[in-house]
């Protein structure tokens, strides 16, 4: 393709291995070399690859909690004012702040909102919906999502150097090594 | 007296010599071939049963819910049953997908997918008839806290408006859920397919997910809260489906036994629709190796659980009516056996409590059209347990005076019937468009996904040490 011989901007380098363990391997070699920008892509989360890549914790559950309290804290609210403030009502004598039976309903929101923080507080976290990325001019990548294992170096890492990483990627065992230009 | 122990490992959940390749074919080239000409007429079958619940429902919207054999004493009457029915059989998906999640059972990924599909259709049938049968439909947002011209709001110490938060948290969660694991597979999808239409549709729905591993981190964390989220929902909803009973003073209905007893129930009748979907698919689709007999099996012992638990707590409310020494108590359970609905309630005893006890034999719990059979069974059987307790306890309530033997009419069957043409509608374009199975969550418990299967020098694959045997092949 001409795409490496315009002015387009070098991506990375995008590497091929056979099989997840190879991929760990080569994850394993990149942390151990200081790579800061690189990424592993696999059709499944691959085992262990979070102590491989040396990945920080999720701060998933952050986000979660912090919405699972909204959702407690915020249903509270509404119920207190609805029932006993904007309208209070004389339900068969029962005190109006009757929480034990607020209690389902303020469960319920708390899964709810813990839910949408869960799901959306991902999508965030991964940076999605991205529709376009570099990587999707790779037809080779398309593999991928079926049994594709692949290992990208990106340029804009500190040690980014094309022959040095193309080298360093051959002798881990890398069965096809191709160039990805940001279009 | 020695005897000798082996370690006997799970066989193997996906069966035949099959790489990542052939699961990926297998699943995602049934949503790329041309539509089967079956699956037209099934659809069309479907769409016409819909409109029957259309039709049924403007007609019930213009004429009043006197077209129903609701009369008093007995006001709540197969609209009831069937929702309670209709969300009962969508539990099993959640329980699949976020229960057997949370204790590792890696069977549950060949048909997680499928289950949690069923799960949202069944609640989308459920949440018609509460919906429908309020009577004065121009004022269903009643139910809702919105402000209205009354300037009043919902009682929150009424179950009934619990009811409305547990079944909509329960399908929007539902709902996310699925969704979540269904984007690396829509995401393969993407990459196969050769049509423009379906690259932009699914290409727009998998978000542009690429594998990543950073990003594979935190899915897991996602996957894993919204099981635990989902497991206590799950149980919580059909707790509070039977508190729109229990908390009642109805005979009959008020008894601390419902919610365990419903929420058995629910995963029984839930299972058994699993199984009966199940059946059909993996013959029609080839999925055989995907759906394995030992899934099946798996699933029959769930049921033979779940239908023992319900069986004990019919006996438990008998004795339980005898022991609180309540008279109204007494002569409800009385009447169920050998009253107006005695058929009823033996229906519901066969259908429940004797026919799961058939799954303690081996060969019937893996033998297949036995299974259809039995999945069948159960479900009318549950359908039947929830006629009885909505009404029986009503026909027979505290003044003999007022007693009354209640009919469904025409339409309550008609609109029952035209649930069905929604929940397959969907079901159909689920098996059309969307990966049954679980694609990259089956390809994570195959043994060529453990890096520890790979030899250390050549970085070949070596089958795991442990030879997985080749289970009862005398009764397959």
């Amino acid at each position: 393709m001409d795409r490496s011989t315009s002015d387009n901007k070098l991506y990375g380098i995008l590497a091929e291995f056979r099989n997840p363990k190879e991929l760990l391997d080569a994850a394993k070699l990149m942390n151990s070399k200081g790579f800061k920008n690189y990424d592993t892509f696999s059709p499944f989360p691959v085992h262990g690859m979070d102590k491989a890549m040396n990945l920080r914790k999720s701060k998933l559950g952050w986000i979660v909690g912090g919405h699972g309290l909204i959702g407690l804290v915020g249903g509270f609210a509404m119920i207190y004012f609805m029932m006993v403030v904007d309208y209070p009502l004389n339900i068969s004598g029962k005190p109006l702040m009757n929480i034990p039976a607020w209690v389902p309903v303020l469960f319920e929101l708390t899964v709810l909102l813990a839910a949408f923080g869960a799901v959306f507080g991902m999508f965030y976290l991964n940076g999605l919906p991205r529709l376009n990325h570099p990587l999707f001019n790779s037809e080779n990548f398309k593999k991928a999502s079926d049994d594709g294992f692949f290992v990208c170096i990106e340029s804009e890492d500190p040690q980014f150097e094309t022959s040095k990483v193309e080298t360093l990627l051959k002798d881990a065992g890398a069965t096809n090594i191709e160039k990805i230009y940001d279009e | 007296m020695s005897k000798t122990y082996e370690y006997v490992p799970e066989p193997a959940l996906v069966k035949g010599n099959h790489d990542f390749k052939d699961i990926t074919a297998m699943v995602t080239d049934i949503n790329m071939r041309p539509t089967p000409t079956a699956w037209y007429v099934a659809f069309g079958i479907s769409n016409i049963l819909m409109l029957v619940l259309l039709v049924s429902i403007a007609y019930l919207f213009w004429e009043g819910t006197g077209i129903w054999g609701l009369n008093q004493p007995v006001g709540w009457g197969w609209a009831i049953i069937n929702f309670v029915w209709w969300v009962g059989i969508g539990h099993a998906g959640t329980l699949i997908s976020a229960i057997l999640f949370l204790f590792r059972q890696g069977w549950r990924t060949a048909i997680n997918r499928f289950a949690e599909a069923m799960t949202i259709f069944a609640v989308m049938c459920a949440g018609i008839f509460p919906a429908i049968h309020v009577g004065r439909i121009w004022v269903v947002y009643w139910m809702f806290p919105l402000p209205n011209s009354m300037a009043m709001w919902p009682n929150f110490n009424s179950p009934l408006l619990w009811d409305v938060f547990a079944v909509s948290t329960y399908f929007t969660v539902s709902f996310l859920f699925w969704y979540v694991g269904l984007i690396p597979d829509l995401a393969t999808i993407r990459d196969r397919i050769k049509s423009k239409l379906g690259k932009i549709l699914y290409g727009t729905f998998a978000l542009g997910w690429r594998g990543s591993n950073r990003h594979w981190w935190n899915y897991e964390k996602s996957y894993m809260i919204l099981a635990g989220l989902a497991t206590p929902l799950v149980l919580s909803v059909h707790t509070i489906v039977s508190f729109d009973f229990a908390v009642s003073i109805i005979p009959g209905w008020h008894t601390t036994i419902f919610p365990p007893y419903f929420v058995a129930g629910a995963v029984f009748s839930g299972f058994a629709m699993v199984l009966t979907l199940m059946i059909i698919c993996r013959k029609i689709y080839g999925l055989e190796d995907i759906m394995t007999v030992d899934h099946i099996e798996k699933m029959n012992i769930i049921i033979l659980v779940t239908g023992s638990m319900v069986g004990f707590a019919y006996i438990m409310e008998f004795f339980i009516a005898w022991y609180s020494g309540v008279e109204y108590e007494k002569a409800i359970f009385i009447i169920r056996a050998t009253g107006p609905y005695a058929w009823a309630y033996w229906i519901m005893i066969t259908c429940n409590v004797i026919s799961p006890q058939l799954f303690w034999f081996k060969k019937l719990r893996r033998h297949v059209a036995f299974t259809f059979l039995i999945s069948i069974v159960v479900n009318i059987g549950m359908w039947f347990e929830r006629f009885v307790i909505v009404v029986t306890s009503l026909s027979t309530d505290f003044l003999p005076s007022s007693w009354g033997y209640y009919t469904a009419t025409f339409w309550d069957v008609i609109t029952y019937v035209g649930t069905f043409g929604l929940f397959f509608t969907f079901f159909l374009l689920f098996l059309r468009f969307l990966p049954m199975v679980a694609v990259s969550e089956l390809k994570g418990v195959m043994p060529q996904a453990d890096p520890h299967n790979y030899d250390e020098e050549t970085g070949e694959y070596v089958p795991p040490k442990v030879q997985v045997p080749e289970p009862y092949n005398k009764t397959d």
